[in-house]
């Protein structure tokens, strides 16, 4: 039955889809792999330093697709730009838009071209042809590396990461804001929602940075540095605490409280969201995966257990992150207003907001990554550098 | 004259806003309408509404709302006295067709006809990310389908549920309180065709409007008050249970 009690008549159809369960998703994404690789550049985590480098292509990867659904999603994109000449000011939404365009343009791809303009320019000497014309495009004339020059790069590359930081947090924490500063949604609004977004966002970005390192050290037949992973997993295990006190400290606020909505919201986690809420987002999604890392860091285990341990609790987390952004985007939208009914998601296959374009958004990042790792390879050098170096070259200069 | 390219910088922007306006061309002429001397809103009465569906048909060919989608409607409540705060609620077809007969199962019930409230502190014009819903002058909000981008936040923004996303123009739409009428002194269309005149338009900074001599001797409440979004469309005997 599509309508259970009564909805008003507008509410029926839902006017967000599953592209922007993606979008939350995606930047999520974005903001926790930055954070990972903050971790290196600012806190001076040595142990992270081989995914480094693969933390911030990840980061970009992500971020050009982020727009993507919210675009196909757009009545209509044509006019999107509207929203950068003119803003509203007091539409979360359209600030939002000069978050984006900060992070990415001040924030990430700053910081990359920094952090790889040594690379670039030696790859424009090294490299003929095509490749040579895109590296010396990708110099952008500027070609001086002395030791000074690598200095000014190395300070300015430390400053934005500062700068970087919070801007992770404003990128993230605002997707959040979006969605916890509607006041007519119960379900949605909550001050809890930017910091809840913003730890999510953390446990998904750390899991995908340490999966993709696993898989790219497994395809390029390297031996996993095992430190490096273990230190991954802890924070990923200690930010998916914080996540999940937060969204319980939610929960047992609302239901303690339990005011006009609570009937409502409380029979549609019991029925309708209960597959994606309760069953993958809390056990699979979140207490299976904290259960498994927890054990590597009870138990003394070998290395082959903790790199399965891993790559499992990794891709719960990821699948858990993901049923979480669905159950606040569709699930914000499944209960009436009037909190008298119900209604259902009815997602297509191949059509412009289905399930295949969902689909393919989902795994177009990681080809963007492909192209990104092949263009700017993060991993040591292997001719500058001796064999088996776990230090990416730009500490080495 | 001799531009340099720093002037022709600053000047290019500046054509192309101008350029802009030109293109949107000067609103249709109400010469006898000043904007500051009315402040719409309008006054329902739930105790004379019979659910006939007159005003959710005139609606709909008034403004060529799409079918399935509605910019007004009527709900019928059936309150059980034994949970007062637990109504059963219909509305088939938005009421556009009216109402089956009710079964006897006792208790009250009535009906509630509904739209855009016209806030003053609207919660769709504060999330529009371009400024395309917008509140009037004389307090009527609208949406300009040439610069809306089909975002939706709007919808997910009104507490009221009164916004759609018309599936021809991809543009979010509601109630304009007929403004196109109403700026040329005629009434709505769903007030003009109410048989028991249950829906009245309600010009509150006019001070021969009958709105002043109802509320006088009337007690008015609109739906959601907590939800402080300045709401204009007044209810006369609303019933606790109505949301």
């Amino acid at each position: 039955m599509p309508v259970q009690g009564y909805m008003y008549p507008n509410e029926i159809e839902l006017a967000w889809s599953v592209l922007i369960v993606l979008y939350p998703y995606l930047t999520g994404l974005v903001a926790g792999a930055f954070i990972l690789a903050s971790l290196e550049r600012v806190f001076r985590v040595e142990a992270v330093k081989p995914t480094y480098r693969l933390a911030l292509l990840t980061a970009l990867a992500f971020l050009l697709v982020a727009p993507l659904p919210l675009q196909l999603h757009l009545g209509h994109p044509e006019r999107s730009f509207e929203m950068y000449l003119t803003p509203h000011r007091t539409s979360a939404m359209a600030m939002f838009g000069f978050v984006y365009l900060w992070y990415l343009m001040a924030v990430l791809v700053l910081e990359i071209w920094l952090d790889y303009r040594r690379d670039i320019v030696l790859l424009s000497q090294r490299t003929k042809g095509l490749q040579r014309f895109i590296y010396r495009v990708l110099t952008l004339g500027s070609t001086n590396i002395s030791e000074n020059a690598l200095r000014i790069d190395e300070r300015a590359g430390y400053i934005i990461t500062l700068v970087g930081i919070p801007s992770a947090f404003l990128l993230h924490g605002y997707v959040g804001f979006i969605f916890g500063s509607v006041k007519a949604n119960p379900w949605w609004s909550s001050p809890m929602m930017p910091v809840v977004f913003l730890f999510s966002a953390m446990v998904s970005g750390i899991a995908v940075v340490l999966l993709i390192y696993m898989f790219t050290s497994w395809y390029r037949k390297q031996t996993i540095d095992m430190r490096c992973v273990d230190t991954i997993a802890r924070y990923l295990f200690y930010t998916f605490i914080i996540d999940f006190s937060l969204e319980m400290l939610d929960l047992v606020h609302r239901i303690y409280e339990a005011d006009e909505s609570f009937r409502s919201l409380d029979f549609m986690v019991h029925t309708r969201l209960y597959l994606s809420q309760v069953v993958i987002q809390i056990y699979v999604g979140t207490l299976a995966p904290i259960g498994l890392l927890a054990l590597t860091q009870v138990f003394k285990l070998g290395e082959k257990v903790r790199k399965r341990i891993y790559a499992v609790a990794g891709s719960l987390a990821l699948i858990g992150i993901l049923a979480m952004r669905w159950n606040v985007v569709i699930g914000g939208q499944l209960f009436s207003k009037s909190f008298l009914g119900y209604t259902t998601y009815k997602v297509g296959f191949v059509t412009k907001e289905g399930l295949l374009t969902a689909i393919v958004l989902t795994l177009l990042p990681l080809a963007v990554l492909w192209v990104l790792v092949k263009l700017l390879p993060p991993w040591p050098d292997r001719e500058s550098l001796p064999a088996g170096g776990a230090a990416p070259a730009r500490g080495d200069d | 004259m001799k531009i340099t390219r720093r002037q022709l910088l600053i000047l290019l922007p500046a054509a192309a806003v101008a350029w802009e306006s030109v293109l949107a061309g000067t609103p249709e002429a109400s010469p006898n309408y000043a904007l500051t001397e009315h402040w719409w809103g309008m006054l329902v009465d739930i105790s004379k509404c019979i659910g006939c569906g007159n005003c959710v048909r005139a609606c709909a060919t008034e403004n060529d709302v799409p079918e399935g989608y509605f910019r007004t409607w009527v709900e019928r409540y059936h309150v059980n006295d034994t949970d007062l705060f637990d109504p059963v609620v219909d509305s088939p077809n938005g009421g556009k067709d009216g109402f089956p007969p009710i079964l006897d199962r006792g208790g009250r019930n009535f009906f509630v006809p509904k739209m855009c409230n016209h806030c003053a502190d609207s919660p769709c014009t504060q999330v529009c990310p371009v400024g395309a819903t917008f509140i009037t002058p004389d307090g009527v909000v609208l949406v300009d389908k040439t610069y809306c981008v089909g975002c939706r936040y709007c919808i997910q923004a009104c507490p009221y549920g009164c916004r759609f996303l018309n599936p021809k123009t991809h543009t979010a739409e509601k109630c304009t309180l007929c403004y196109h009428r109403i700026t040329k002194g005629l009434t709505t269309a769903c007030c003009e065709a109410c048989p028991t005149g249950a829906r009245q338009l309600a010009d509150l900074k006019n001070p021969n409007d009958p709105i002043h001599a109802f509320l006088k001797t009337h007690t008015v409440q609109v739906l959601k008050p907590y939800m402080a979004t300045g709401a204009k469309l007044f209810y006369n005997d609303l019933d606790g249970s109505v949301r």
